[in-house]
């Protein structure tokens, strides 16, 4: 069984992102870039299930522009097999990148994608679910622990109540959740045995994808700041600001 | 305008959320059918009824929909979902799961999280772990929207909404429940909790969160939240994680203790009212966002709050 795994290249986590004085987005220019973590967290249990012989192979997909090669290095470097660079500047919204991954499963026939539950830029929280409608495919988002055999997927998922396990048949789509595992780093060597992994690149035309977007953007500003606070020197003096400054309790 | 709500429950119970999707209804500025789609669910739809700005409740009664699964509750929702222009779903687990499924099969995109409507097309929502503030314009027919509750007011009661029952899915889809586990807690829930007192990796073991919080908690009437670290070194249970990946909430008072204030952690609370942090480093990010901040050992600070509450 083959499995898919779509990555995303987005703005590092440890990056303070600055909004651009003319909000027309967010400054991406010089900060760097990584694989969103929680596609690192779905690379590392694709490469898992084929370390324990349920997986044969692990190709990588990323949507976007040329530097996303980046991105599949960095996997591959974790020990993804191949990967697939769907070419585009257009802005990709989660239905556009949903459509191009619908389009790559076609061509690949992968028993299992597993994607990232959100993007940490965007935030969406949507393509993993899109494309599992799109494919008519179960899916089982938000995943803690995942378990393979006999053509079925056993998922522990993290939800508001607590934890929900389901049971679905493959081929599935299932999303990451943070606790599922903690990705490998790459070693020296791996990072060198990538760069000689092969990468196809495709373009939306080429599959045949409209990927206009139906979101508009039409500006982007800094949320409000907050008041600037108080250090308290004691604890009675907290609580005393609590009750009669504040008045919450 | 035609909006529809789709509720979220678990056969018995409304969750409080849909009350602050039906208050983005509000906002939008017309009264909701919503939909509520599950087996044995007749006192859910009850809830709904007596809600304010509800239109109609449609209820869909199937053993199909029994397990709530995102497969099933999609295939419910696109029976109807043509005749509305707009579709309200909480951001929650439950939301975010189903959402993204509704809006693919409509080929429409998603907005998730908006937290202020601006006209019917127009919507802002939080990105980069609410670091900036997108305003969106969908050219979509139908808008598929997930609700952030915090920056929509739960509608109150007092309406008095007809239930009309609709024809239900038979198919269940292949997706099966195996099992549940329910974090029991006798606390308010997170999300809607007047106060809450969460701590962080400082805490450093599991008996010490809940020795140090419990008590100062049961002191604020609070619910008890933390920090990823917290949770991933086994101090709580992941729905109690606040943040950019776990809930998000905007309480009156929000202690933080022992958590220092990564950006992730701040998207979830820098939106409550008062926050209130105890940190024994000074440096700790946390303290930029605190309107009251205590520099203390909390192994010491906490229990004298305690006593002194
Ligand atoms: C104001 C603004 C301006 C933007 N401008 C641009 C721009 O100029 N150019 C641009 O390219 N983007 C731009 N984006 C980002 C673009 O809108 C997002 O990539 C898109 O909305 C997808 O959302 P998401 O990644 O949050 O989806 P999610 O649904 O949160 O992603 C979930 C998972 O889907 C997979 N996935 C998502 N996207 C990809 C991908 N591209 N390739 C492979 N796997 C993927 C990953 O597994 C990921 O973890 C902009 C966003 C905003 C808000
Ligand atoms: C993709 C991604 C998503 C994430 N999502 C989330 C999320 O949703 N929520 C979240 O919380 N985090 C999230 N994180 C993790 C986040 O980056 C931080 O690692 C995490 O919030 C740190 O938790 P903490 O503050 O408890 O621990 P630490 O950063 O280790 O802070 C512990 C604090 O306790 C203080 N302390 C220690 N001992 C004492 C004492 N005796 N008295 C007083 N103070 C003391 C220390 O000074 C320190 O400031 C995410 C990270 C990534 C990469």
């Amino acid at each position: 069984m083959k499995i898919l795994v779509p990555v995303k290249r987005v703005v590092d986590y440890n990056v303070k992102i600055r909004v651009k004085p003319d909000g027309s987005g967010v400054d991406t220019a010089n900060v760097k870039m990584s694989m969103n973590p929680f596609d690192e967290i779905a690379v590392e249990e694709a490469i898992r299930l084929k370390e324990a012989g349920v997986a044969s192979e692990v190709i990588v997909v990323s949507c976007g522009v040329a530097q996303c090669q980046e991105t599949l290095r960095a996997a591959m470097a974790m020990g993804a097999d191949r990967g697939i660079l769907v070419q585009t500047d257009v802005e990709l919204q989660p239905l556009a990148v949903a459509k191009l991954l619908k389009a790559v499963v076609e061509k690949e026939q992968p028993g299992l994608v597993i994607a990232g539950k959100q993007a940490i830029d965007d935030d969406a929280n949507q393509t993993g679910q899109m494309l599992a409608a799109l494919l008519g495919w179960p899916q089982a988002t938000f995943a803690s622990k995942v378990v393979i055999a006999d053509g079925k997927a056993v998922v522990t998922r993290e939800v508001d109540g607590g934890l929900e396990t389901l049971e679905l048949p493959l081929p599935a789509v299932i999303t990451t959740d943070l606790r599922l595992n903690e990705p490998r780093f790459a070693t020296l060597p791996n990072i060198m045995k990538a760069k000689k992994k092969p990468i196809d690149t495709l373009t939306p035309e080429a599959l045949g994808v409209d990927v206009t977007p139906r979101l508009v953007t039409l500006k982007v500003e800094e949320p409000p700041k907050r008041k600037a606070g108080v250090m308290v020197g004691s604890v009675d003096e907290l609580v005393e600001k609590l009750r009669n400054e504040a008045k919450v309790i | 305008m035609k909006i529809l709500v789709i509720a979220e429950h678990d056969n018995q119970k409304l969750a409080p959320a849909t009350a602050h999707a039906l208050g983005a209804a509000k906002a939008l500025g017309a009264a909701a059918d919503v939909l509520v789609a599950g087996h044995g669910c007749r006192a859910v739809a009850e809830q709904a009824a007596k809600l304010e700005g509800v239109a109609r409740v449609l209820l869909a009664d199937s053993p199909a929909l029994a397990d709530l699964t995102a497969e099933a509750l999609a295939a419910q929702a696109l029976k109807i979902a043509k005749e509305y222009t707009h579709i309200l779903v909480p951001a929650t687990a439950f939301g975010k799961n189903v959402a993204p499924r509704i809006a693919a099969l409509l080929d429409v995109a998603q907005i998730s999280d908006i937290v202020k409507v601006i006209d019917a097309d127009t919507f802002v929502r939080p990105i980069y772990a609410g670091n900036a503030l997108a305003t969106v314009r969908s050219s979509d027919p139908i808008k598929v929207i997930t609700v952030r509750g915090t920056a929509f007011d739960a509608v109150a009661d007092g309406g008095n909404a007809p239930i009309e029952t609709i024809e239900a899915i038979a198919e269940p889809g292949p997706t099966k429940v195996v099992g549940r586990e329910v974090t029991k807690s006798a606390r308010p829930e997170l999300t809607n909790a007047r106060v809450i007192v969460s701590g962080g990796r400082g805490l450093g073991s599991a008996e010490k969160f809940h020795e140090l919080l419990e008590p100062l908690a049961d002191k604020l009437g609070a619910a008890i939240g933390a920090s990823r670290a917290a949770v991933d070194a086994g101090y709580a249970p992941n729905d109690y994680q606040v943040g950019q990946t776990g809930k998000i909430v905007a309480p009156e008072l929000y202690v933080a203790i022992g958590i220092s204030g990564a950006i992730q952690h701040l998207a979830g609370m820098k939106d409550s009212k008062v926050i209130v942090a105890i940190n024994k480093d000074p440096e700790a990010p946390i303290f930029q966002v605190a309107d009251y901040g205590l520099v203390a050992d909390l192994f010491q600070a906490v229990p004298e709050l305690t006593q002194k509450l």
